[in-house]
Formats: structure tokens, C-alpha cells, sequence
């Protein structure tokens, strides 16, 4: 039996989610028809929720978050960092979310005017704990962006606490983008949203 | 090519001209490896990132595999990371403690300060060699100034104290003004990434003023949406009227801007009252301790100091960072980025502190990412090599602000006088203008 889902950590990003992450599928939620039909509907969340971002439609993106969310890209050389200590690459509360959404939609975000090319693979969806109000989720990704002569693509794994709502959908309490890149090469920044 | 001609000023036109081959060109590429990289005192690591003995971090400095350690008679030293034998690395971690490194190749092992300790077999080789006093070797220069160690490599070079000059004021500044919070520790977590762009692009730009309302816009209305929000009027930050650039002997170059949302210790009218309390209280204290004109200095000002030729030490609105490049090809460069903390953070400040740190600065920021767009922006654009030039001269006909272009023709001075050979420019700042004096720093 794993511990009940703290509540004390909503904003490190980082406990809170290590927490909500079973180590390697040892003790992961047994593949009952029940769970395994909530891993279709946690799927069905995220692929929408790329095709948003693939499309840069970016306040129908914002409005699945709750607002005590946290978006959180550690640095390349400390994919476990916590933010409340280390450095990160971006973390993001409400506030300071909806202010990066505003400066990507406007023309003076230069890195992204025009806007890049993006596409999301999202496979190895695993849902690490199941709680009646929420499930911790780990799935990996690529993320391709295609500018100015170069395709860069961003390579890792996401680890989501996902509010349960009502007809199987979601919220994101907190979204974590772990890069296996040793640096930001072809990249040069994260300028779009991973 | 000539030379004397990449970089043309003319006082009496008020004209300062750049050659854009200078960006592109794989010679003078060549050139500044020789001539600068491998002469100049070149920024290592702080203290705090081998604070315990055997703590060791990897670098790579102008394209050496380098490794800074702190051995077991508590000295700080800085290796070569190449093994004596046949040369593969002996520490292949990026950080971490270790009393011995054993090259993985043939077995050759090390202590903690560098000596060889240890030969497999070593009946192959005359006698004794295992237990001479070799050693490691070490660039030819390593020293440290407030816990900043840096190397060079040159045979003959100034001492680290002469070359940093009068930069040290500034650098002293700001490391005074953590001693009362127990110093500066670099915090784990390494911003890295690449530009598509030439390294000294990255250089104008890093204590530049001129670019900001027009380049970071989003992020400045970002700020005015916060303060309007707060019921507040427009903010002060980065007034040019208060603010100054400095240049000074061996092309270190400054940006003084008066500044709020220091948490050493300048206040933001968006913070708690607590904390708006607990800054005011470590900026009077500051004041006690260094008086009223350096404790103005170090609290309401944000530093963005460029050491040569390639550190930026900001210590900003957006905390103590310092930014380290290195070029790999005319149109490519590598940027690190450290962030400091004081060892013993106000509780109340580290929120403001932590949010400042990611809202502008760093590869997620809303700053950066639009730095580097323009920094790729004017690499493409020289592409076009009919349009031979770029234009420096703002501001060389009156009292330089920080909104103008001295900061960059005093690297570009120094930059020119040893591309040619020379030790340095005779002159790093205007001729026509006399320098103004900074709230408690000289210019040379």
C-alpha cells in the first residue's frame, strides 16, 4: 500500500511528484480492465492535449490546468531537481504561465514569431498511482521543432499529476518535462512549450 | 586581410565600424584562439563547487579537458584532465568526491592533489617510476579572486589581481554584499546550451541597454501587467537616466542600472510586506557596514559585469549569475550559465529570489530566448557580405548611458588591439568624452 498523496507539496514540483511516481513499474497499479481503461482515457487527455500545443492553440491549452498547477523543465545536468533549491530551466505557477501563453501569442516573442513547427510523439503512457482524485502519470516524449533551417528535437519523459473531473476527464496539477539532452544544442532554448 | 582595418573609429565623424567578417571569417577565428583564448585569463569555477575535500567538477576551457579539485591538504588545485600514460581523461564525472581518480585505460592512478600514485606492474619501467613525483600538470597560470578560480595558459601573463583591475570593485561589491548572509554558493543545476552565432555577439550583448525595450519587450510588459495588477505605476526598472556604462583597462566591460526586486537588497513593490521589510533591513545593515555610498552600490544597483572575454557576472534583478562562452567555429558558440545563492538565503526572499531567477534569464526565461533569436538574426544577416559593416558609435559623442555603445567599443578596442598583436589598447573607452564617475566606481 503507497502512501496517500500528500498535500503539503503542491508546489515543489519535484516531491510531490517523485512521490506520486512508482520506481520502474515495480509496484505499479496492476493491469485490471478497470485501469487499463483509465490509461485509454488519461491517453485520450494527453493527445489532446499535444494537438493543442501542436497547433499553437494555447488558451484552450492553459484553460486544462488548475490553478494551483506548476509547469515545471529541470536543467539538462539535474533532471531531478527540485525548485525550491536548484536551478531550473523554467517553473511555472498560474501566474507566471498564463504570462508565458500571453508572450507567445503576441509577435514581439521574437524567438517564436513566427511561430516553429512542432510535433509530440507521446508513447509509454504508465500511470504510477491511482488515487479517487488524482493519478500520477510518467509518459515519454519527443518533441520536434522545426525553425530556421534546423530540426531539434527534445527528448524525455513527463511526469503529470492529473485531477481526476467527472466523464473521465482531467486537469493538470503539475506537469514535469524531463530532458535526457546533456545540453540545448540545436535547440538553443526552450522557447516553445514542451 | 588587413588587419588594422576590422575595426574603424574615426572621432571627428563620431563613426565606429566593425568588419562583419570578423564574425564569419574561420582565420580570425584561428587568430582569437591563438591570440586571446590561449592567453587570457579564462574563468574556471568558484569555490563553492568543490567545497569539501575530494569535491572535484569538470570543465572544458578554451577546448581543454580541465578539472578543479580540492585535495586533502584543503588547497584547491586545477589539472589537466589528460593521464600521463597515453592521455585518456582520469576523471570522466562531471561532479562529484572522490579520494583517487584511476585512468580506466591502463590503470594509472591519481591522489586527490594530482600525484601519481599508483603504476600497474611497473617492473616494465626503470625503476622507481611509479613512485617519482610525477604528477598531473596543471595550466600554467591557476589563481582565484573572491573565490573565482581562473587559469591561463600563456607562459607570461599579468597576475589574475592586475588583469581584473578595476573590474574587482564591481566583483567586490557584489561578493561583499552576501558576506552577511555567509557568502555566495554556486546552486546545483547548469543552464547549457548553444548559440548559432558568433561568441562576441553574445558579448555586446550581455551589457547592453539599448536592445531592451525593443528585444524584450514581452517581458517588460510582462512586469508592467504584474505592477498594473497590484494597482502599481510603472515600474523603474532599467531606467536609463539612473543607469551607466563603464569600460575599463584590459576590456572588462559594465552596465550600471539602478534596479528594484533585489533581494541584496533592493525591494519590489510586489513583494509581502515581510519581505519588503526583511530587504529594507539587509540594505541598512549593508550600509553600517560598508557606509552609506558602497551600501547604496551594492544594494540599488544591478552589475552587468563582462570580464575577457568571455564571462558575464550579472548581478541583477534576476539574481547572481555568471555566464561563461566558448566558440567552437566562427558561427557557433557553447553558453553555460551558473546561478549563486547566498548560504544563508532570508527565508522570506527566497520565493522573490527564485522568481526572479527564472522570469527573464536562461534558456526557459522570457529574455533569453529572444537574445539568442537576435543573435542568430544577425549572423544570418551577415551572410550578405556586400553590407561589409556594423554600426558601434552610438553614443560617442556625449556622456555614454547605459542605453549606448560605449561598453562595446571598449571590448572592440581590446579586442583590436590584440587581434593585431599588440598586449592592448592604449585607450578602451571615448576620446571625446570625458568618463562620468559611477555611484562609487572610477572608469579608467
Amino acid at each position: 500500500m503507497r502512501p496517500a498523496a500528500r498535500t503539503d507539496t503542491v508546489e515543489t514540483g519535484t516531491a510531490d511528484i517523485r512521490a506520486a511516481n512508482a520506481p520502474a513499474g515495480v509496484d505499479a497499479p496492476a493491469p485490471t480492465q478497470e485501469n487499463l481503461l483509465l490509461r485509454l482515457a488519461v491517453e485520450h487527455f494527453l493527445f489532446g492535449e499535444a494537438a493543442h500545443l501542436d497547433n499553437w492553440r494555447l488558451d484552450e491549452w492553459l484553460a486544462l490546468f488548475t490553478e494551483d498547477a506548476r509547469y515545471v523543465v529541470p536543467a539538462t545536468d539535474l533532471p531531478d531537481g527540485d525548485p525550491r533549491r536548484d536551478l531550473m530551466l523554467i517553473d511555472d505557477d498560474i501566474k507566471r504561465l498564463r504570462g508565458r501563453v500571453a508572450r507567445l501569442k503576441s509577435r514581439y516573442a521574437h524567438r517564436e514569431y513566427p511561430w516553429s513547427r512542432t510535433r509530440r510523439l507521446i508513447t509509454n503512457v504508465r500511470l504510477t498511482r491511482i488515487e479517487p482524485q488524482e493519478v500520477a502519470v510518467e509518459a515519454s516524449f519527443a518533441v520536434y521543432r522545426s525553425r530556421a533551417e534546423t530540426i531539434a528535437p527534445y527528448l524525455g519523459i513527463y511526469r503529470y499529476a492529473l485531477v481526476r473531473e467527472d466523464n473521465n476527464g482531467f486537469r493538470i496539477r503539475l506537469r514535469r518535462a524531463e530532458l535526457d539532452l546533456e545540453r540545448l544544442s540545436d535547440h538553443g532554448a526552450v522557447s516553445i512549450i514542451l | 586581410m588587413d588587419l588594422s582595418e576590422l575595426v574603424i573609429e574615426d572621432v571627428e565623424a563620431g563613426s565606429f565600424r566593425v568588419h562583419r567578417s570578423v564574425m564569419t571569417s574561420s582565420d580570425i577565428f584561428k587568430l582569437e584562439q591563438a591570440l586571446i583564448f590561449d592567453r587570457s585569463w579564462l574563468y574556471v569555477g568558484h569555490e563553492s563547487e568543490v567545497a569539501r575535500p575530494g569535491d572535484f567538477c569538470r570543465r572544458m576551457v578554451a577546448g581543454r579537458p580541465l578539472f578543479m579539485i580540492h585535495g586533502r591538504d584543503r588547497k584547491v588545485r586545477i589539472f589537466v584532465n589528460s593521464c600521463l600514460h597515453r592521455g585518456a581523461l582520469v576523471c570522466r564525472q562531471d561532479s562529484g568526491n572522490a579520494a583517487s581518480f584511476v585512468c580506466f585505460y591502463h590503470g594509472w592512478s591519481y591522489d586527490d592533489c594530482g600525484r601519481l600514485v599508483g603504476v600497474p606492474d611497473p617492473s616494465g619501467y626503470v625503476e622507481d617510476f611509479g613512485k617519482s613525483r610525477r604528477a598531473l600538470i596543471a595550466p600554467a597560470h591557476v589563481d582565484s579572486y573572491r573565490g573565482m578560480y581562473f587559469v591561463n595558459f600563456a607562459s607570461h601573463a599579468p597576475s589574475l589581481s592586475e588583469f581584473l583591475g578595476e573590474a574587482r570593485e564591481l566583483i567586490d561589491l557584489t561578493m561583499d554584499s552576501a558576506e552577511v548572509l555567509g557568502g555566495w554558493e554556486v546552486i546545483k543545476g547548469t543552464a547549457k546550451y548553444d548559440i548559432r552565432a558568433n561568441w562576441k555577439l553574445l558579448l555586446e550583448n550581455s551589457a547592453d541597454n539599448y536592445h531592451f525595450h525593443t528585444t524584450h519587450k514581452t517581458f517588460a510588459d510582462y512586469n508592467a501587467n504584474l505592477r498594473r495588477q497590484a494597482g502599481l505605476g510603472r515600474s523603474r526598472i532599467n531606467n536609463v537616466d539612473d543607469s551607466r556604462g563603464l569600460v575599463f583597462r584590459h576590456g572588462h566591460v559594465a552596465m550600471l542600472t539602478r534596479a528594484e526586486g533585489r533581494t541584496i537588497a533592493s525591494p519590489s513593490p510586489l513583494w509581502s510586506p515581510e519581505a519588503i521589510a526583511a530587504t529594507r533591513k539587509l540594505r541598512d545593515e549593508l550600509a553600517r557596514r560598508y557606509g552609506a555610498a558602497r551600501g547604496h552600490s551594492m544594494a540599488d544597483y544591478s552589475r552587468f559585469l563582462i570580464v575577457f572575454p568571455n564571462l558575464a557576472f550579472h548581478d541583477t534583478q534576476s539574481g547572481f549569475k555568471l555566464r561563461q562562452w566558448w566558440p567552437l567555429a566562427p558561427d557557433l558558440m557553447q553558453v553555460t550559465q551558473w546561478e549563486l545563492v547566498p548560504r544563508h538565503e532570508i527565508e522570506s526572499l527566497a520565493g522573490y529570489r527564485l522568481e526572479g531567477s527564472v522570469t527573464f534569464q536562461g534558456p526557459g526565461g522570457f529574455g533569453t530566448p529572444d537574445d539568442i533569436e537576435a543573435l542568430e538574426s544577425c549572423q544570418i544577416g551577415f551572410r550578405a557580405h556586400e553590407l561589409a559593416w556594423s554600426e558601434v558609435s552610438r553614443g560617442m559623442r556625449r556622456e555614454a548611458r547605459s542605453d549606448d555603445e560605449l561598453t562595446a567599443r571598449g571590448f572592440w578596442r581590446q579586442w583590436h588591439a590584440i587581434i593585431q598583436g599588440r598586449a592592448g589598447a592604449e585607450r578602451v573607452g571615448d576620446l571625446l568624452v570625458a568618463q562620468p564617475s559611477a555611484p562609487t566606481q572610477r572608469a579608467s
